[in-house]
């Protein structure tokens, strides 16, 4: 368990933290009937997290590390709010912004101006905050005189790009990332790395999840393995890569 | 829940501790962009657009004025009875429209609730928010008709008018979020609203006088009928707006204003519980949807 006196300059405290999920077998009175007659378990239990217990100081870059299935995203997502865990305290100091998954609040149907004010917002910014970020977006994204297009009729690629560029514009202090340095081409994911690594040096916090181990690997110094929900290893990133590999 | 008991340190905070409705209106911005978008959305692909606002309630309003002012005969019954149609009808259409897509929201915005946090009461409210303006040009109509047909506006009319706007949404958001908040684990409950919303057109005096009703069941059947927030708002439209258009002699149920109050009271006490349960509920709608 932390000491307060570790906790001043801390962006995200983690302490005791325990999720599961039950997961429903039956999703009917009818169904529910019948596995009870069949004496079948109406629901089981999995823990996708136990225990779990660190912090992370001001302009820190975590990866969180871990095979599928291992609790990173459950992990991320209760630190962005989205879940609450059932056990033990999730606390942040400042504004969070969730890359989880890029453009979830994006509408088909609306110009991509219009998703990138609404996007922007739903990430937690302020008119004048998009206002004045909205043609560094427009750049990055490189979406160019599509702004003003609808959104469904973009490629795949303009639609990530654009996303991920209003993602990585919004003004907060911590920065969830999640699988994100898979997105676009080469290129565009040469872009994404430099611009994280930007923000790095203007002393964002930064929790990343990826598959991509080398890369997460340089981009952090430090890494924190989880396994069936119980962080393994916390320390230098490579380390963690191999011993993760190791396995 | 918790099983921490160690002070929070200063500065720090839950991720996901939501302010509830406070919550929403702390991102006021927010909540414009979303009932802005809702409202763009909402016809597009459509070559009438929004026209198609205006054709729904004209449709519903000739089926009835057939069906009830002329093959019933009320409309030789209660003078202008089309305006008492009408009037009454925009109020039942505000509601319902509210109340159902409020019902639906968390489920229809599932996709942005499992990946980002925000203040989840955001849907109901911008489903009623959306409703309302859908509401307004129907609105709009019925005083222009009531202007033309020699309608004075008095200051207590329009009060009237105003509070039973405020009765209908402030309703319809707390049925919203505690209908829609359910509707996450058990998608009966749109169904069951469905219900609800098909006898609510008919549990008010809408289509036909409340005097009927009176005439027509014990004292006690009554006063619950008229305790109905929907019925005592459908009510208010008839005094503010139909009522002056005619020579007045409609009896319209007693003590009008004491209900009004009592109706707000309720609707009130709805959005309190709608509060509550969602609170409640919020919790496991990322993991549920």
């Amino acid at each position: 368990m932390p000491r307060t006196s570790d906790l001043e300059d801390a962006r995200v405290i983690v302490r005791g933290v325990s999720k599961s999920f039950v997961l429903r077998h039956t999703h009917s009175f009818k169904e529910a009937f019948v596995a009870f007659i069949k004496r079948k378990k109406l629901s089981t239990t999995f823990d996708a997290l136990q225990g779990v217990d660190f912090v992370i100081s001001e302009g820190e870059t975590v990866a969180l590390l871990g095979f599928n299935g291992s609790g990173k995203s459950t992990l991320l997502k209760l630190i962005s709010g989205v879940l609450r865990p059932d056990a033990g305290d999730v606390l942040a100091r400042g504004r969070i912004a969730g890359l989880i998954e890029v453009g979830a609040g994006f509408h088909p149907d609306l110009s991509g101006r219009e998703n990138v004010y609404l996007n922007a917002a739903i990430l937690g910014m302020t008119r004048s905050e998009v206002d004045e970020k909205f043609d560094a977006i427009v750049e990055f994204s490189e979406i160019g005189e599509f702004i003003d297009t609808e959104v469904k009729h973009y490629s795949s690629g303009m639609f990530v790009r654009l996303a991920f560029a209003v993602a990585i514009h919004t003004t907060v202090d911590i920065l969830l990332v999640d699988e994100i340095l898979s997105v676009g081409d080469e290129p565009f994911q040469r872009k994404c790395l430099a611009k994280i690594r930007e923000l790095q040096g203007q002393g964002k916090t930064m929790v990343v999840v990826s598959h991509d181990l080398d890369t997460v690997a340089n981009l952090c110094r430090r890494g924190i393995l989880l396994e069936h929900g119980r962080v393994v290893f916390d320390g230098d990133s490579h380390e963690a890569v191999a011993r993760m590999r190791g396995q | 829940m918790k099983s921490s008991s160690e002070p929070i340190p200063p500065g720090f905070s839950e991720p996901g501790r939501s302010a509830g409705l406070l919550g929403v209106f702390r991102r006021r911005y927010l909540l414009s962009l979303i009932v802005r978008k809702e409202v763009q959305v909402r016809y597009r692909g459509s070559v009438l657009g929004w026209l198609w606002s205006y054709v729904k309630p004209t449709a519903q309003f000739i089926v009835y004025f057939l069906a009830l002012g002329i093959f019933l005969r009320l409309n030789g019954a209660l003078e202008y009875y089309p305006i008492y149609l009408f009037s009454g009808l925009i109020v039942i259409n505000f509601f319902t429209e509210a109340f159902s897509n409020g019902t639906r929201a968390i489920v229809d915005n599932g996709p942005l609730i499992k990946k980002i946090f925000l203040p989840r009461e955001m849907f109901p409210v911008s489903s009623t928010i959306v409703a309302f303006v859908n509401f307004l040009p129907q609105l709009l109509v019925t005083l222009v008709v009531c202007l033309v047909v020699g309608w004075h506006p008095q200051p207590l009319q329009v009060v009237g008018v105003l509070v039973g706007i405020l009765i209908v949404g402030l309703l319809a958001t707390g049925l919203g979020m505690l209908f829609g908040a359910i509707n996450v684990s058990f998608r009966d409950s749109q169904n069951f609203v469905d219900l609800i919303l098909l006898v609510v057109l008919w549990a008010s005096p809408v289509l036909y006088p409340w005097t009927t009703v009176r005439d027509n069941v014990p004292d006690w059947l009554l006063q619950v009928y008229l305790a109905n927030p929907v019925t005592v708002a459908v009510e208010l439209f008839h005094a503010g707006l139909w009522l002056p258009t005619t020579d007045g002699s409609f009896e319209l149920p007693p003590d009008l204003f004491l209900r009004a109050g009592v109706g707000l009271a309720i609707a009130l006490v709805v959005i309190a519980l709608g509060q509550l349960v969602f609170r409640k509920l919020e919790g496991r709608f990322a993991q549920d949807l």
